[in-house]
């Protein structure tokens, strides 16, 4: 919204023998919506023979910050000419104002770097950044297994209620979630297994691949990244939050451990949760695969049901078990360590929402890297 | 030039549900008062501050800014009336994600479409009046309590606007930190003709700058109290005075 302009400025010089005094006239309306000169296009005129500067605004009918930014640059532009500048021709209200302005001089903050770095730096900061990082990972890692220890021993304070209230969140309430989804592998796999299958005469061995793939590994894969988008970023923002709100502070300074309070059950719900809803996940996988041979591959449904529990051992479930109780530690661990580590900021929150699931999903893929090749060379 | 009176508040109720915080506010913010708004804590001063600067509809009574009724304006008149106040809130309010001369810029540049360096010049201003200058590159979290209020304030008056309204000026700041905004408040008023509303519980601040005020009781959940804040202290309601003398009288 820009006002037609309604300033006047004029520059003369002032007095009879030209002894370098100017003066500035300044008329009108002088408001921050106009379209107001620039104290630069006065540069020109401050120059070297004029000695002192002075105003006046008599014609000056309404004025604001407008007026104010005008005379702060033009009295920046004299100080570095040295003319020395009298300001009692302005209107005492701006005098004051101006005053305040200058009554806290600026700060020059040392080792202040504004701009862009150059990519090199940026490759270098992220590096030493990672270093840096790996550190307070193990360090946090080294509290919560001390933790769990204290749990163990009974000595380990935190609220049941806190431990339900967790559990309620991360296990029945990702139940819709974690049906479509595994329904919907169980379905993929079914339909992966049958166009294979078909070419050697064995449609009947889905029920196998289904049953072993769900339940060894694909349910716990599938629940585990579910959950971290899920769960993992929800705790990192509480924590990241708390953070903020200097709510772990409190905690630290009443000698009660953080860790103990918050991280403990939130690890321990996870880790009891997830292996639950591997398990669910298994079976609403294998359902789908009953839906889909009995509907689209003709096999019968009894046929399909014994060959699952021929397929199925118990080993099975023992490592799809394990891999879910690892992949909720993963993300547990994930998550509360961003939100301890968050800043104090509600873009710190959102970055360490985002990072504990970046970091949850790398730890376990990783885990479920290593168990796989661990569990192949034991033989089970 | 006769002008209706510049805030007016018409039998003002707010609830939270069932919950009524205020009701029965009645009252009016001539042009260029410094308004005082005082009360003990959780009375609702900052629930009626919420309802006056558009954030929550009252449940009953209307705010009028010079005779336009803001809670039954259309969207358009509300933005308009908006335009004209700056809010300085509890917290500060800055925006996390900008620096500070990115937050006092937004404003101006949102509403004035001034060129980037008049904007640039605006802002390093506003910041120098309240003893920020040298800070434009700083981040809200990098700051100390005290400076993200002034810089919120900086925000506030970013656009000179008509009225300001700030919610607890000086909690947070050090005594000599607190005079100079006292005396920067009156400053706006005396220059600029601002008006000014104050919500807060700062004994020096309301006996030293304000002309006008209202006090919210707690347990009659209205106001019992209305006028210069001098005039409370010397005669108005023995509840009133007990406030304003921390106690001192009964």
């Amino acid at each position: 919204m820009r006002v037609a302009a309604a300033w006047q400025l004029d520059v003369r010089p002032a007095g009879v023998d030209g002894s370098g005094t100017l003066l500035i006239v300044l008329g009108g309306r002088w408001r921050i919506d106009q379209d107001l000169p620039s104290a630069g296009t006065l540069k020109a005129r401050l120059a070297a023979p004029v000695r002192r500067l002075g105003f006046d605004t008599s014609a000056l009918t309404d004025w604001d910050s407008g007026l104010l930014t005008f005379v702060t640059g033009v009295s920046k532009s004299c100080a570095e000419q040295g003319i020395t500048i009298d300001g009692s021709g302005l209107p005492p209200g701006a005098q004051r104002l101006l005053a305040m302005a200058s009554a806290v001089p600026e700060q020059k903050l040392a080792g202040r770097h504004v701009g862009r770095q150059g990519i090199f730096a940026q490759v270098g900061e992220a590096t030493l950044g990672f270093f840096r990082g790996a550190p307070q990972m193990l360090g946090f890692l080294g509290e919560v297994v001390l933790s769990l220890l204290r749990l163990l021993s009974g000595r380990a304070r935190f609220r049941a209620r806190d431990l339900w209230l967790e559990i309620e969140e991360v296990g029945p309430r990702a139940l819709p979630i974690v049906s479509v989804i595994s329904f919907l592998v169980g379905l993929i796999l079914a339909y992966l297994g049958a166009d294979q299958l078909k070419l050697v005469g064995a449609q009947i061995f889905i029920a196998d691949l289904v049953a072993i793939g769900m339940v060894r590994e694909v349910g716990a894969l599938m629940t585990g990244i579910i959950i971290a988008g899920r769960t993992g970023a929800a705790f990192a923002a509480q924590l990241g939050t708390m953070q903020v709100n200097e709510e772990i502070d409190a905690y630290k300074v009443l000698g009660i451990s953080a860790i103990d309070f918050l991280v403990l059950p939130r690890m321990l719900a996870l880790m009891l949760m997830v292996p639950l809803l591997t398990l669910y996940s298994g079976f609403i996988g294998m359902l789908a695969g009953l839906l889909v041979s009995a509907t689209i591959f003709d096999i019968g449904i009894f046929e399909y049901y014994t060959e699952t529990l021929r397929a199925l051992e118990v080993k099975q479930f023992a490592v799809g078990l394990s891999k879910g109780t690892v992949y909720g530690a993963m993300i547990a661990f994930s998550g509360c360590l961003r939100g301890m580590q968050c800043g104090r900021s509600a873009e710190a929150v959102g970055h360490a929402a985002t990072s504990a699931v970046v970091t949850a999903i790398l730890l376990i893929t990783i885990a479920a890297s290593i168990m796989t090749i661990v569990y192949y060379q034991l033989g089970i | 030039m006769h002008e209706p009176a510049h805030i007016e508040v018409r039998d003002l109720s707010m609830a939270y549900g069932d919950f009524v915080v205020q009701h029965g506010l009645d009252f009016t913010v001539n042009k260029g008062d410094i308004f005082v708004v005082m009360g003990g804590n959780g009375c609702g001063k900052t629930t009626l501050m919420r309802a006056l600067v558009g954030l929550q509809r009252p449940a009953a009574g209307s705010v009028l800014y010079s005779g336009e009724d803001f809670w039954n304006a259309e969207q358009e008149v509300q933005q308009r009336l908006k335009r004209r106040l700056g809010i300085l809130f509890q917290g500060g309010a800055l925006w996390s994600s900008l620096t500070l001369a990115e937050n006092v810029a937004l404003p101006i540049a949102e509403y004035t479409g001034l060129p980037p360096a008049r904007v640039d010049e605006i802002v390093a201003f506003k910041l120098a009046l309240v003893g920020l200058a040298g800070f434009e590159d700083f981040y809200p979290s990098e700051l100390s309590g005290g400076m993200k209020k002034r810089a919120g304030l900086a925000r506030a008056m970013a656009l000179d606007p008509d009225i300001l309204v700030i919610d607890e000026p000086s909690s947070g700041l050090d005594p000599l930190t607190a005079r100079r905004l006292d005396e920067l408040i009156m400053e706006l008023r005396d220059s600029l003709g601002t008006t000014i509303v104050v919500i807060t519980h700062e004994l020096a601040s309301i006996l030293s700058i304000g002309n006008n005020s209202i006090y919210l009781d707690t347990e009659s959940r209205t106001m019992i109290a209305t006028g210069h804040p001098q005039d409370a202290l010397k005669n108005g309601h023995p509840k009133v005075r007990h406030f304003l003398t921390r106690g001192g009288t009964a």
